[in-house]
Parts: C-alpha cells; sequence; structure tokens
C-alpha cells in the first residue's frame, strides 16, 4: 500500500523547503492558511507570511505589485476563493502583465465534502484556462505537487497550481521529473487510453486493474500539467489505442477533457468519453459519496472505457 | 529627472499637458478627456517636482512608483512620461491605434514608464499597496504614488486595499482621490454617494488631506505633509473639476469618454494657450 499524503500537506512542506532556498519568496493568504498550510510557512519565515484576512481580490492586487519589484508571491485559499472570486483581478492584474505570481489553491472539487457547493470548484480549471499567459497544473500526488511548486517558483509567469483537501496514495517516488506540458505514462496499454489529473489518477489505477481482471488494458496518461497540453502524446495515444477516455474532479464543461478534445478534433478526430461532473453544482456528503453520485469514481472510468471501446471506428 | 521648482513654470507644463491631451484624443478620435483634465495638475506635480524617477532608465530600482488606478485617464500619464522623455512626444499621436506602445489603457509591458496595468476600476490601489509593502519588506527609500477616481471608489475592493494599507502601516504610499464629482452615468453623488469620504478613509486608519486638486501649491504641500507621516498611508482627497481647463468641457459628464471634434479641439487648445 501507497503511502498517503494530501497535496496541501505537501504543499506546506514545499513551502518551508522553498522558502529557504527563495529569500524574495512570500506568501499570502486570505484567512485559510491553517487549511491550506500556509502557516506552516508563516512558523518558519513570520515576516514574509501576509494574512489579509477574508479579501482575495485585494489580495491578488498586492501579489501583483510585490512581484513588480522582484518578489515571488505565492498566493493560496481555498479553489473556489481563488478563481472565480478573483476571475477579473487575475486576468487583469496578473495574467494581462504577465507578472510572477504563483496561485496555488487547496480544496478544490467536490473531494472537499461536506461543505458543499459553496466551497466546491468544479469551474476553475475552466476559467484558469482560458487567461492568456496562465500555466494550469493538477498535480497528481505529493511528491508531483512539490516538483510542480519548484518548477512554478524556477520559471516566470502566472501559475495556477490546484491542490485537494484528501490524503492520497502516492504515485510516484523522488526520482520523478516534472516537464510542463509532458504527460507522463502510468500505465502502458493497447485497448484504450485514459487521460486524468488529480485525485482521478488514483481512481483511473483503481479501473485499470478492474479492467484489467476483464482482459482490457488501459494506458493512463498523468495530464498534471493542462495548460500547457501535451498535444503529442494524446495524438500518439488517439493513433495507437484508437480511443480516449478523460477523467477530472471537474465539470465536464472547459476542463481537461474539453482540453484534450479541442486537441484532437483539430489533429486526429477520435471517440471521447468524458468522466466528470455533469453541468450541475456540488452539495454535501462524504468525499467518497459524492464521487460516487457524481459518476467521477473507478467504477465511472471503467463505464466509460467499455462505452468508449464499443464506438472504436466508427 | 531635474525638478522644476517654480510653480508658474509647473502650470505652465501642466497647459502643455492639457493640450496634448485634448491633440491626442483628437486625433485618436476616443479617450477619454475629462477625467484625464482634472488629475493634470496631481501628474504633472508628481512626475515634474516630486517623484524621483530616470526616464533615461525605467527600471531603476530605488525609482518612485505611481500608478494609475483610474486606468482611463491614461492620456494625462502618457503625455507627462513623453514630456519627462520616457519616449519622443510624437509618440502621442499613436495613441489607441493598431500596433502602438500605448493602448486605451496602460499597459506595463509596452509602454516605457508604465509601473501597472490598470482599466478595470479598483484594482490598481491593490497593486499600489503591494508595491508599498515590497518596499517596507526590503526597508527600501521608494516612495509610491497612486490616483484613483471618485466614481472608482464605489468599487469594493478600494476598501479592501484601504483597510490592508493602514494595517501594514503603509506610510510610504500616498494616494490622490481624484474627486471630480462625475462618473460616466452622471453625478457621484447621485449614482452611488461615496461621502463623507474624508471620514471614511480616516475611518480606515489613513492619514487624510483635503485639498484644491488645481492648486499646485497645495499638492507640493500635502505631499510634504504625507512624507513625513509615519506608521499611515495619506490619501489625499483632491476636490477637482472634470474636463479642467477647456470651459465646454468643464464639468460635463458627456466628456468623460468622447472626443472632442477637430473644431472643438481647436477651439480648446485657443483656451489653452
Ligand atoms: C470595474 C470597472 N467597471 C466599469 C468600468 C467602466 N468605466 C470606465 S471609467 C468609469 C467611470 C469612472 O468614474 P471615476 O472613477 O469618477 O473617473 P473619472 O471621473 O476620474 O474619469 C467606468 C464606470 C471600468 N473601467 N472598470
Ligand atoms: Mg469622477
Amino acid at each position: 500500500m501507497a503511502e498517503m499524503v494530501a497535496t496541501r500537506d505537501a504543499y506546506g512542506k514545499a513551502l518551508i523547503k522553498f522558502g529557504k532556498m527563495y529569500p524574495e519568496m512570500v506568501v499570502l493568504d486570505a484567512d485559510t492558511s491553517s487549511s491550506t498550510r500556509t502557516q506552516w510557512f508563516y512558523n518558519e519565515f513570520p515576516e514574509r507570511f501576509f494574512n489579509f484576512g477574508i479579501s482575495e481580490a485585494n489580495m491578488i492586487g498586492y501579489a501583483a505589485g510585490l512581484s513588480t519589484c522582484g518578489k515571488i508571491p505565492v498566493v493560496s485559499t481555498f479553489a473556489c476563493f481563488g478563481s472565480g472570486r478573483v476571475f477579473e483581478q487575475v486576468k487583469i492584474s496578473v495574467c494581462w502583465p504577465r507578472l510572477n505570481v504563483k496561485i496555488v489553491v487547496t480544496h478544490a472539487g467536490v473531494s472537499v465534502g461536506e461543505d458543499g457547493a459553496s466551497h466546491q470548484a468544479v469551474d476553475d480549471i475552466n476559467l484558469m484556462r482560458v487567461l492568456p499567459n496562465m500555466t494550469v497544473i493538477v498535480p497528481a500526488d505529493g511528491i508531483e505537487t512539490e516538483k510542480a511548486i519548484q518548477y512554478a517558483l524556477e520559471n516566470y509567469g502566472p501559475f495556477y497550481i490546484r491542490l485537494g483537501r484528501l490524503k492520497l496514495p502516492l504515485v510516484f517516488d523522488d526520482n520523478y521529473e516534472f516537464v510542463l506540458g509532458r504527460m507522463s505514462t502510468l500505465r502502458q496499454g493497447k485497448d484504450a487510453t485514459i487521460i486524468a489529473c488529480g485525485l482521478m489518477i488514483n481512481e483511473s489505477i483503481k479501473a485499470s486493474q478492474i479492467l484489467s481482471d476483464r482482459g482490457i488494458e488501459v494506458r493512463i496518461l498523468n495530464a498534471s500539467s493542462i495548460k500547457p497540453i501535451d498535444k503529442e502524446a494524446i495524438i500518439l495515444a488517439a493513433k495507437e489505442t484508437g480511443v480516449i477516455i478523460t477523467a477530472e474532479e471537474h465539470s465536464i464543461i472547459g476542463g481537461l477533457g474539453s482540453a484534450v478534445s479541442e486537441v484532437l478534433s483539430t489533429n486526429l478526430p477520435c471517440p471521447v468519453e468524458m468522466v466528470g461532473i455533469a453541468d450541475t453544482f456540488g452539495q454535501s456528503g462524504n468525499p467518497e459519496e459524492l464521487l460516487k453520485l457524481f459518476k467521477i469514481d473507478a467504477d465511472a472510468i471503467v463505464e466509460a472505457v467499455v462505452r468508449g471501446m464499443g464506438r472504436k471506428g466508427y | 529627472m531635474q525638478d522644476i521648482a517654480n510653480l508658474k513654470e509647473l502650470a505652465e507644463k501642466a497647459k502643455e499637458v492639457r493640450r496634448l491631451i485634448i491633440q491626442m484624443i483628437a486625433e485618436a478620435n476616443s479617450g477619454h478627456p475629462g477625467g484625464s483634465l482634472s488629475m493634470t495638475d496631481i501628474i504633472t506635480t508628481l512626475y515634474f517636482s516630486i517623484m524621483n524617477h530616470r526616464p533615461a532608465n525605467p527600471a531603476w530600482e530605488k525609482r518612485d512608483r505611481f500608478v494609475l488606478s483610474k486606468g482611463h485617464a491614461c492620456p494625462a500619464f502618457y503625455a507627462v512620461l513623453a514630456l519627462c522623455g520616457y519616449f519622443p512626444v510624437s509618440e502621442l499621436m499613436n495613441l489607441r491605434k493598431l500596433g502602438s506602445m500605448l493602448q486605451g489603457h496602460p499597459d506595463r509591458k509596452v509602454t516605457p514608464g508604465v509601473d501597472f496595468s490598470t482599466g478595470s476600476l479598483g484594482q490598481g490601489i491593490s497593486a499600489a499597496c503591494g508595491m508599498a509593502l515590497a518596499g517596507k519588506i526590503d526597508k527600501k527609500n521608494y516612495r509610491v504614488y497612486a490616483i484613483i477616481g471618485d466614481g472608482e471608489s464605489q468599487e469594493g475592493q478600494v476598501w479592501e486595499a484601504a483597510m490592508s494599507a493602514a494595517h501594514y502601516k503603509l506610510d510610504n504610499l500616498c494616494a490622490f482621490l481624484d474627486f471630480n464629482k462625475l462618473q460616466i452615468d452622471g453625478e457621484v453623488e447621485k449614482i452611488m454617494n461615496i461621502e463623507p469620504v474624508v471620514d471614511k478613509w480616516k475611518a480606515f486608519g489613513w492619514n487624510t488631506l483635503r485639498i484644491d486638486g488645481h492648486s499646485i501649491e497645495q499638492i507640493i504641500e500635502a505631499v510634504g505633509i504625507a512624507h513625513k507621516t509615519k506608521g499611515k498611508p495619506t490619501m489625499i482627497v483632491a476636490d477637482t473639476i472634470k474636463g479642467k481647463g477647456v470651459s465646454f468641457m468643464e464639468g460635463r459628464v458627456g466628456f468623460h469618454g468622447v472626443a472632442p471634434t477637430r473644431e472643438q479641439e481647436q477651439q480648446a487648445l485657443s483656451e489653452l494657450r
């Protein structure tokens, strides 16, 4: 059994590690620091941590201003408040001037659980992906989270990194190399390709075992880099396996499934099945119940693979 | 930057800025004359007599920063930058044209001397606060100036910024409210009253001053007081006249975002001689 680590916990540790390496790094939060784990950074570097209280729009503006003066602001809050709530501030104050601001959100998707719809960001990949100059990353586990944070700190420009609340099994080990715009292959297979991100990687791995027992061998690609997206890997998967199943903890409108479909429809049309949240709001419940309710668990992926394979060659 | 010490000379400079505002907006046949003319004395005084900056080196680290939070009034900003030498004055005639370095709203990526991109009201003031905070973190001596509008003051983000700047004791920040009493749809007082606005800033923890925003002497004096104030940011509420300097634009809501015709341009220029 793989070690279980929440991506937000990996983030909290990474902040302390990189805080030592990057003196120009400052961390901003809006009264969510105990949950986003930026408090761990505060405990080590109180003079480089700024809590804005509940004023997300203003916090994004500060981050922009700080970055024009050579700081590397890392801004955190829950995904719902770090995307939709501040969409226009991110667009005009960060992306348009292409500033070096790193937005790292936690508690993305319905796996927030009991807090319900107001706190479940299922539209944020869509919102952030559409912004020019923005890079969007959804790490699959704690190790990839640390690598993605490091990548963001080492490379100039706006980043949106989407983390979750739950503990997840580690997929990678310390030798894993994060490459922006490249999907890593987690499993080889010829019958279908699952392209997933975030906690859906874990569900995809579970689905692949169920499918393997039935004699179906799927390829699994980790699409942590949503933007830029790995066109070559998508086209190659379409050529070699003939059907693509996307899986994300996000609306099927505008997220990973859309990004993959955009590549395929303009390059190599191929059947796509999208596992994601239908056009609806979330609700309260425990995470496992919610993944089942919204049909974004391993069982839903298995069904989608079977359905997709039935469409091959049409 | 060589400061202009003489008040008369500064007033002449402001007049030259006003002429350029009229010419560039007329040439573009679009833009915002009213709010550009109301803040002309403030921005001219800032750049020619107060701020520490080097037009030959716009990225100079020690420079004072300026954020035009009411970004639509950039013709005044661009005219001042050109007269300071950031780019040729002739460039002003390319305002709002395809491929121009002078975009319809300030774009820091393409215009030398522009420290922050604005246009969506309410956002620039937060960024100015961020610049001031960076100065505090690094114990640098540069100061940050910003201008916001009275209509803009209806945005909630302005008050988030107000609260935070006092919290972080950003005494290196000095903002102006261009209190010209008008916004797009009419009088600020009738659309969504912001008064008592001095009391509001005071209540948010700022050092507040109220001046005649067309008196260069008062502008200089107020900034001097801001400079000496410790532990608090300063808000200078400047009473101004929208369209100041051009008789048929003064106090007229219709000239918020409408360019003068060529005839009106000539009349305005003759008034500004
Ligand atoms: C967020 C936002 N909403 C609306 C506008 C459109 N707009 C441009 S100028 C303006 C009025 C601004 O009034 P004020 O702040 O008083 O500026 P001034 O009178 O100095 O021109 C509006 C509503 C905008 N630029 N940004
Ligand atoms: Mg006004």
